[in-house]
Order: C-alpha cells, then sequence, then structure tokens
C-alpha cells in the first residue's frame, strides 16, 4: 500500500466505477495523480451491486468512492474531498488563494453545466438535428473554456492550475478519451489546434503525465463503447 | 447590511435580481456573516447594464459578488469565497472545518443537490395544458427530491446540524417557490417532507432569511408574469 508523503495512514479506499465514464477516470486520475493506492470494483449498471445501491441511494450511479467504509459521491465532490482528506500529500488541486479558488470553482460549474450537459444530449438525443445541435454547443464551450484556460494559468503553466495539475485539469483531464472520441465519432473536434490551441497543447500535456497515461480509458475502446450507446438509443427511437 | 459605508479596498457589491433565489443565498450568507455591501438591483428583464456584461460575460447571469472590483460568479462558489475571505466574519463558517473532509464532501453533494427543487419545480410551472406525461415525471422528480432532503435532514434542527450551514443556505431561497409548485404539481410538502417543511418555519425565524426572502404570493405573480413572457398557457 502506497503511503502519502507525509507518512499519515490513509485508510482503506474503495473506488466504484464503470471503464468507460468519464466521470469515474476523474476520480482515478486524482487518486494517480496523489500516489493513492485504492481497490477498483467495476461496476454492471444494467446490475447494480448491493454496495453501489446502498452508498448511492440517490444517484444510484458511479463513481463513488468509499474511504474506511463511508462513501462520496458526485465526481466534483470526489475528487475535492480527495484534495481535502489527503491535503498533505503533492500539490492541492485548489489553489490556496480564495479568489482563485473561486475562479476555479467558476469553470467547474462552466464544464459541468455547459460542455458537459450539451454533449451528454449528443448521445441521449435521437433526431439527427438535435444532435448536431447539441454538438455546435458543445464545440461553442469549449470556445469559451479557452479563454478560461487562459484565465486561471495567467500564462503560469499549460495547466488550468498553472505549472502544477489543478481541480479543473482533473475534471477536464478525465474526459481527455471522449474529447479524442469526438472526431471518429461526429466528424467533429471538440479541442482542435487550429480553433482552441491553449486546450490543445493542454491536451498534450495531460496525456505526457504518468497518471494519466495510467488510467486514460483507450480511445477506440471508447468509440466503440459510444457507438453501442447511440445505437440503443436509436432502436429506442425506432421502437416509439 | 446593505448600504452602510464601506473602505473601497474591501468593497463588496451584489449584483442580484429581487426574486433570485440564488442571489437570496448570497444576501442570506453575507447577512449571517453580518458583512455589508452594496446592493445593486440589475433589470434581468429589460436591458443588462454593462456593469454585469462586464462582470459576468460568460453567462450576463446574477448573482455576481464584486469584492474591490474583482467578479466572483456561480452563487456556491460566493458562499464558499465568502468563508474563505472572511474567516473572521460572523458565525460559524457555512462549511463544515478543513478538520473534517468528509462532513464538507456532504456539504457540497447537498447544495448542489438542492438546485434539483428548482429544476425540477421550473419544468413543472413551464409545461403547457396538455402536456399530462411530462408533468407527471417533473412531479415525480419533485416529490422524490424533497424526500431525498427530508430523509438528509432527518431529525436535525439544520442540514448543518446545529449550524445554519452551507446547505441550508444553499436550499432555503427555494422555500417561497415551493407552494407554487405545490399547485402546479398537485402534491404537498408537508406530506411529501414533514420535517423539511418544519425546518422551513424554523428557518423563517432567521432575520437574514425573513428579510431576504419574499412572500410566496409574490414569488407566484412572478411566475404568471414569466409563463406570459414565454406564451406558457
Amino acid at each position: 500500500m502506497t503511503q502519502p508523503r507525509d507518512g499519515g495512514e490513509v485508510g482503506e479506499l474503495k473506488l466504484l466505477g464503470l471503464w468507460s465514464s468519464p466521470f469515474v477516470t476523474r476520480a482515478k486520475l486524482a487518486l494517480q495523480i496523489k500516489g493513492l493506492s485504492y481497490e477498483y470494483v467495476e461496476e454492471d449498471l444494467s446490475n447494480k451491486s448491493e454496495l453501489l445501491l446502498s452508498s448511492n441511494p440517490v444517484h444510484k450511479a458511479v463513481p463513488v468512492l468509499i474511504h474506511d467504509g463511508k462513501p462520496v459521491c458526485e465526481s466534483s465532490v470526489i475528487v475535492q474531498y480527495i484534495d481535502d482528506a489527503f491535503a498533505g500529500t503533492g500539490a492541492s488541486f485548489l489553489p490556496a488563494d480564495p479568489y482563485n479558488r473561486a475562479v476555479a470553482r467558476f469553470w467547474a460549474a462552466f464544464l459541468e453545466d455547459k460542455l458537459v450537459k450539451s454533449w451528454g444530449r449528443v448521445f441521449s438525443t435521437k433526431a439527427d438535428e438535435e444532435r448536431a445541435e447539441a454538438m455546435r454547443e458543445t464545440i461553442a464551450a469549449a470556445g469559451v473554456l479557452e479563454s478560461g484556460l487562459k484565465e486561471c494559468s495567467g500564462g503560469q503553466g499549460p495547466f488550468f492550475g498553472g505549472d502544477s495539475v489543478g481541480y479543473v485539469d482533473v475534471l477536464l483531464g478525465g474526459m481527455v478519451s471522449w474529447i479524442k472520441a469526438a472526431e471518429p465519432l461526429s466528424g467533429a473536434k471538440i479541442i482542435d489546434a487550429a480553433t482552441t490551441p491553449l486546450l490543445a497543447a493542454w491536451m498534450g500535456r495531460i496525456c505526457e503525465l504518468d497518471a494519466a497515461k495510467a488510467v486514460l480509458p483507450d480511445v477506440d475502446a471508447v468509440v466503440e463503447y459510444a457507438r453501442g450507446v447511440q445505437a440503443r438509443v436509436a432502436a429506442a427511437a425506432a421502437e416509439n | 447590511m446593505a448600504g452602510e459605508q464601506q473602505q473601497p479596498e474591501t468593497e463588496l457589491v451584489l449584483l442580484d435580481f429581487w426574486v433570485s433565489p440564488f442571489g437570496q443565498r448570497c444576501r442570506i450568507a453575507l447577512a449571517e456573516k453580518g458583512l455589508p455591501y452594496e446592493y445593486s438591483e440589475q433589470d434581468l428583464l429589460g436591458a443588462k447594464s454593462d456593469l454585469l456584461l462586464r462582470s459576468n460575460p460568460v453567462h450576463k447571469k446574477v448573482p455576481v459578488l464584486l469584492h474591490a472590483g474583482r467578479p466572483v460568479c456561480e452563487s456556491l462558489a460566493i458562499l464558499a469565497y465568502l468563508d474563505e475571505a472572511f474567516p473572521d466574519a460572523a458565525g460559524p463558517a457555512l462549511l463544515p472545518s478543513a478538520a473534517d473532509p468528509y462532513a464538507r464532501a456532504r456539504a457540497r453533494f447537498w447544495a448542489a443537490y438542492s438546485d434539483r427543487v428548482y429544476e425540477a419545480g421550473t419544468r413543472l410551472w413551464k409545461l403547457k395544458g396538455g402536456e399530462a406525461r411530462a408533468k407527471l415525471q417533473a412531479r415525480a422528480e419533485i416529490v422524490e427530491v424533497l424526500g431525498n432532503l427530508d430523509a438528509e435532514l432527518g431529525e436535525k434542527e439544520f442540514f448543518g446540524g446545529e449550524v445554519f450551514g452551507l446547505v441550508d443556505v444553499a436550499l432555503v431561497p427555494f422555500v417561497p417557490w415551493l407552494p407554487s409548485y405545490e399547485r402546479y404539481g398537485e402534491f404537498s410538502v408537508e406530506e411529501t417532507a414533514p420535517r423539511l417543511a418544519a425546518w422551513a418555519r424554523r428557518c423563517a425565524e432567521r432575520e437574514s432569511v425573513a428579510r431576504s426572502l419574499h412572500p410566496p404570493e409574490k414569488v407566484d405573480e412572478f411566475i404568471t408574469l414569466l409563463k406570459k413572457v414565454y406564451g406558457i398557457e
């Protein structure tokens, strides 16, 4: 069991997840960056375990991080929890200054409310025109996020956290395989060196991290998984 | 507290809209912390002010807290900011202490979840007369959300235990909207979430809440106005 650098007790960590979920990958990335050992449990979402249902009765979703038997749910809450509970271990994801923390939280909220939400509609919407509109909104959101990266990094480095991996880097980092899958799936790039150069450079640097190499799912596998989801949505629509 | 003389280098200004529950979260937190600030009513139904557009160019929405001219946007980020930037302010912190990361995680989870009351409630009143199935879904959702909140509150005085904390501040502004949601959704908060109903009555006794929230009748008038604006029967 890896010990955190301050030599303190880590306790027992268990992560309930799904290999393809970008939200689960966020949690894995945070744990990996902090050098924390954990037991990973792959869930079958069509047959949810008792542990998952009792640990996350409200959403019945992954990821769930269970630390010494206590469950933490929602990927952004999990990443902040890892930062708080293992504060002595490596650099903090959130900066120290209250204003900079507020800026990071703003962009984390933007990522969820705009980019992730539109993107989710690309996979859940049955109508072609609605799907295309959702994709346009996702790409537009990436354009705005580019300015967020500029604001957060303050010219100090390639990451939202400047020269170190921060909160927004982990939240967006967990999604990288899906970002790369966008082009094979839809023909359009969400992050593009021509239109979002800072984000393109960001993505290159994230992928160089040992932690990212260890946890990011294979892009081809994600493409195949996504095609499966889209086929099921289309089949359900055809039945109605 | 609103309108008290302030030092320019620490000046707080809140860009807000009278009925916004997200703005009310901030007003309540500022009052609980005894922090003086200038309240600036924004005209959201007309042309948005230059100050608002400059301060929140991404969303052009309220609330925005300006601290010595620097904007903080997103109501929950503003609440965390008030805790962190003003550690010596009155009252306990909204968030549990850093010594209890698990309690913090729970507070963040439930504060974010409280938004679901507004989301589901909004779907209810935005539905047109003929959308029976969508109405049943929205009703089922809000009933489930209120039930989950009721269970989380349990027998505690507040979601923060003895402390009127982050989740309490995040959720209480939606209370005046509940009678409208009850009518549109044909359900009862007293039946669905009796402990939550009692909590709402307790919160109403706090000065910060009483002074920041509007009566349900005013909120209902506003919903009726919005329905006209959106052309909903």
